[in-house]
């Protein structure tokens, strides 16, 4: 199956001026099996953008290495979708040219990706935006044209850098619902990288905190939000009270780790 | 219909005036009622202050035509078409009594005869002081002595009143009463002098080559006219003139006699060479001065008083008879006046080098008219027409010779009986050549069109060939570093420095202006195009690569369409620097164009169309400015909003 599995997975930076070597990531050890959504979170620095990066295909590990369904992957590729957090859009094409972008760069069948676009619209509520200039969406809007840009190509794997974390508090929670019943109907592996601790235990169903220097999974759980998501309002399951307790939890922890990384600087 | 206008250019300036001043007080009472209306809505400094403002722009222009017209004497000619005549014959009366006025101080500083006396005093003095006594002996330079005191002497008895000549003082007295008539017939008026036919006859101010016509078309005119022709006889009188007192005829007659003598002592003695040339250059020097005190030019100071005071008297005659003219003249005349040389009557001041504006539009329509036999068009050339360009004549020019040579078989060689006849391969090279004819198509012809042509066509290669170097240059590090030294070492030398070398290369045809522009608009492309390939936001082009496109699709899909406003922009900045460079090779070298008009004009100083020629450039500069912005609003609307 495509399980997206890294095995031992190091990064290291060096300042070419100072020389002088940072690691970003050590010993990072995963595997995602499909259909599954992983949240990861952790303070700034920590490398879970590097970690995305080099899964997309944009950075090669120092040692270790990342596979999807038993492929070594060693740059950027269709089989694994992006979504960036401010969309990333094109904002010289309109919303369809947008969404059709990879079908177009595949020289699909015009009338096939017609059709393909319309339902992609469709599902993420865009429905008769096509000819719209992107850079007159909200941010909402366009974050449902990166998605649905990114599911037209349907993709094995999504990977989302912090996707909502530009957006406003409601806009952001209806983003959350779209990116779960996304899931639930295509189901897509999803890794979603988050500052918000909420945002985390919402849409993870599993969950990594990452700790920096060098950036290591601190702490992994296993969370049922996710999938009562699919049923329950999002704002009823934030009162639960298991919701409350595991997020005082980890924000604790990230608190500890910031206080040791002050103290440390 | 183009005749009637230009011969009524005066009367159309004044309708305009009228229009101008009306528009210019309108706008202004307009501008400042609506200041006063939202006044309390802004403050200061807020943007929203400078829209709109219409009325402002209406006051600014009028402002501009006005004192365009004022300084051209527009205003002057619209309203007093006579004046400029009028003046013409003072200023023939002014050139006429000049030279008396010279010899007085009155025309200047010192009377003529001080000055003369000044200068062969201090002459004589220096001779006196430096006889070199290698070339002469002691008792020759005793001598030389008593003849330079016997010159001096000359100078004292001619500046003596007591020795005036009689001849001499009748004759001042004559002209000073002369001119005194001159002075009572200016103060008398025109009277019932008429202007004659002849005079009448010609044409209109600023309508011919003739600046200002010559002869007067006003009884003052005739006044000062007919005056002047009589000042002239008298000023001949006047400097015929001479003092010649009879106490220095025996002095001359011996100073003659003792240049002589030196004379023939120098050819006499046996001396070498060197003394013979400075003996002969000492009496020449001395020789030289003689001659002059000979001539009687110096009189007496007190001699000249009457001549001083009518000539004040006629000047203040003058003044007397111009009456309101001098008004009007310093009213609307701003500068010199009129000044009347050897031929003709000119404007003096910014009137000189400032044609009117109506007199600019007409310069411009006669230009502008596409009739070549009847004068119109410049050396040959119209101003902008069209014309029908043969299709052979561009492909001649665009294919190469080569095509023909490198087809199999050979050229045709003339036959046993003589004929020639030609096979495929002649007629392809007659083809490649353009001398088969492939019909003709309509095409912009003329001065205004060739200089945009060789812009346009210089654009065009700039941009076709600095776009892609440009974007490469923007995301490849060997494209970046293998060109950056190129283009930045050529780049900064002002295009006009590498004028001279390419004219000099490409002569002064098509090609060498476009291949200097092209290099103009190239690096203007090349920077533009890279700094808008290298300003691709990383995630959108991480988005692209994800979204599975190849490097080539990312550079057309994603690069280009992201660098477009700033190579638009490129555009727009190179089209202005292309044509400021265009024009200035024009004037270096070439046979048509706008810069080619500007050049010749200015070698016969025919400033009318050097100003025609000065607004064409720089409303067609407006022109492609304004078709650039309205090309950037339509093709970037996305700009700052990504």
């Amino acid at each position: 199956m495509a399980d997206l599995v890294c095995k031992d997975l190091c990064m290291t930076f060096t300042n070419p001026q100072t020389g002088s070597a940072v690691e970003a990531l050590k010993d990072i050890n995963l595997n995602l099996k499909k259909g599954e959504l992983l949240a990861v979170l952790g303070p700034s620095g920590c490398g879970k953008t590097t970690l995305l990066n080099m899964l997309a295909g944009f950075l090669n590990p120092t040692s270790g290495e990342a596979s999807l369904g038993g492929n070594l992957i060693d740059g950027p590729g269709v089989e694994r979708g992006m979504v960036f957090q401010q969309g990333a859009l094109f904002e010289w094409l309109p919303v369809s040219k947008n969404v059709d972008f990879g079908l177009r760069m595949k020289k699909t069948d015009p009338d096939e990706s017609k059709k393909l676009v319309e339902k992609w619209l469709d599902i993420v509520g865009l429905q008769g935006f096509g000819d719209t200039p992107t850079y007159q969406l909200s941010g909402g809007m366009q974050q449902r044209v990166a998605l649905a840009r990114c599911l037209v190509n349907n993709p094995d794997v999504i990977l989302m850098d912090e996707p909502l974390g530009a957006l406003d508090a409601l806009t952001r929670e209806k983003m959350q619902s779209l990116v779960l019943e996304l899931w639930k109907e295509t189901g897509k592996t999803i890794m979603i990288i988050t500052h918000s601790v909420e945002e985390a235990l919402l849409l993870g169903e599993r969950l990594f905190v990452m700790a920096p220097r060098p950036g290591r999974v601190h702490k992994e759980y296993n969370l049922p939000f996710a999938e009562r998501g699919l049923t329950e309002s999002l704002r009823e399951i934030k009162q639960d009270k298991h919701f409350s307790e595991v997020r005082e939890e980890i924000l604790t922890m990230i608190w500890n780790m910031e206080e040791e990384i002050m103290g440390r600087v | 219909m183009f005749e009637w206008l230009s011969d009524n250019r005066a009367s159309i300036a004044a309708v305009i005036i009228v229009v101008m001043v009306v528009m210019f007080v309108a706008s202004i009472v307009i501008g400042r009622k609506q200041a006063a209306l939202t006044a309390k809505d802004e403050v200061f400094g807020d943007p929203e202050r400078t829209k709109g403002g219409w009325y402002w722009a209406v006051c600014g222009v009028s402002a501009l035509m006005l004192i365009w017209f004022y300084f051209s004497w527009g205003i002057g000619r619209a309203y007093f078409p006579q004046s400029a005549n009028e003046m013409c014959q003072v200023a023939k009366l002014e050139e006429v009594i000049s030279p008396v006025k010279a010899a007085l101080p009155i025309g200047s500083r010192y009377y003529k005869s001080t000055l003369l006396v000044g200068r062969n005093v201090n002459q004589l003095k220096a001779l006196q002081a430096q006889a070199p006594p290698s070339a002469f002996s002691s008792a020759e330079q005793k001598e030389l002595n008593e003849l330079i005191s016997l010159m001096l002497q000359l100078i004292a008895n001619s500046s003596n009143p007591a020795n005036l000549s009689e001849k001499s003082k009748t004759q001042l007295i004559d002209v000073s009463g002369k001119l005194d008539g001159l002075s009572e017939k200016l103060l008398a008026g025109p009277k019932n002098l008429k202007p004659s036919t002849e005079a009448l006859a010609q044409a209109k101010w600023g309508i011919s080559n003739i600046e200002i016509p010559m002869l007067p078309t006003t009884s003052k005119g005739v006044l000062f006219d007919s005056v002047s022709a009589e000042a002239l006889d008298l000023t001949k009188l006047f400097y015929k003139i001479r003092n010649h007192p009879p106490a220095n005829n025996k002095i001359i007659a011996d100073v003659k006699v003792r240049i002589e003598a030196l004379k023939k002592a120098t050819e006499d003695g046996k001396f070498d060479e060197r003394a013979t040339s400075a003996r002969n250059d000492y009496t020449k020097s001395v020789q030289r001065i003689f001659r002059r005190l000979d001539d009687g030019t110096i009189f007496p100071a007190t001699s000249l008083d009457g001549v001083s005071t009518a000539i004040a008297k006629l000047d203040n005659a003058k003044d007397d008879a111009r009456g309101s003219l001098g008004i009007i003249e310093a009213l609307f005349f701003p500068g010199q006046g009129v000044v009347k040389s050897r031929t003709q009557c000119t404007e003096q001041g910014s009137a000189r080098w400032l044609p009117k504006p109506t007199d600019v539009v007409a310069t411009f329509i006669g230009l502008a008219n596409p009739d070549l036999e009847n004068g119109g068009g410049y050396k040959g050339i119209r101003l902008l027409w069209w014309k029908w360009l043969p299709v052979s004549d561009v492909v001649g020019f665009l294919m190469p010779d080569w095509v023909a040579d490198i087809w199999p078989g050979e050229y045709s060689r003339h036959g046993s009986d003589g004929t020639i006849t030609p096979n495929l391969k002649d007629n392809l090279l007659k083809f490649v050549q353009g001398d088969i004819y492939l019909g003709s198509v309509p095409m912009l012809d003329g001065h205004i069109w060739d200089s945009v042509f060789r812009v346009l066509v210089a654009l065009g290669l700039g941009i076709l060939l600095g776009v892609p170097l440009g974007l490469f240059m923007g995301v490849s590090r060997f494209f970046k570093s293998f060109f950056d030294p190129l283009i930045e070492l050529y780049r900064p030398v002002p295009p006009l420095a590498w004028a001279p070398l390419i004219l000099t290369i490409f002569g002064i045809s098509d090609d060498g202006k476009i291949f200097l522009l092209f290099m103009v608009a190239f690096a203007i492309m090349v920077i533009s195009a890279r700094t808008g390939a290298s300003g691709t936001q990383l995630s959108k082009i991480r988005a692209s690569h994800s979204l599975g496109a190849t490097n080539g699709q990312i550079m057309r899909n994603v690069i280009f369409p992201n660098a477009l406003p700033e190579i638009l922009t490129g555009i727009r900045i190179a089209i202005g620097v292309c044509w400021g460079t265009l024009v200035a090779a024009e004037i270096l070298a070439g046979t048509t164009g706008i810069g080619f008009i500007e050049n010749v004009a200015r070698t016969v100083s025919n400033y009318e169309i050097i100003w025609v020629t000065i607004l064409i450039m720089g409303i067609l500069g407006l022109i492609f400015d304004l078709i650039m912005r309205w090309v950037i609003d339509q093709t970037i609307p996305w700009r700052g909003k990504g």
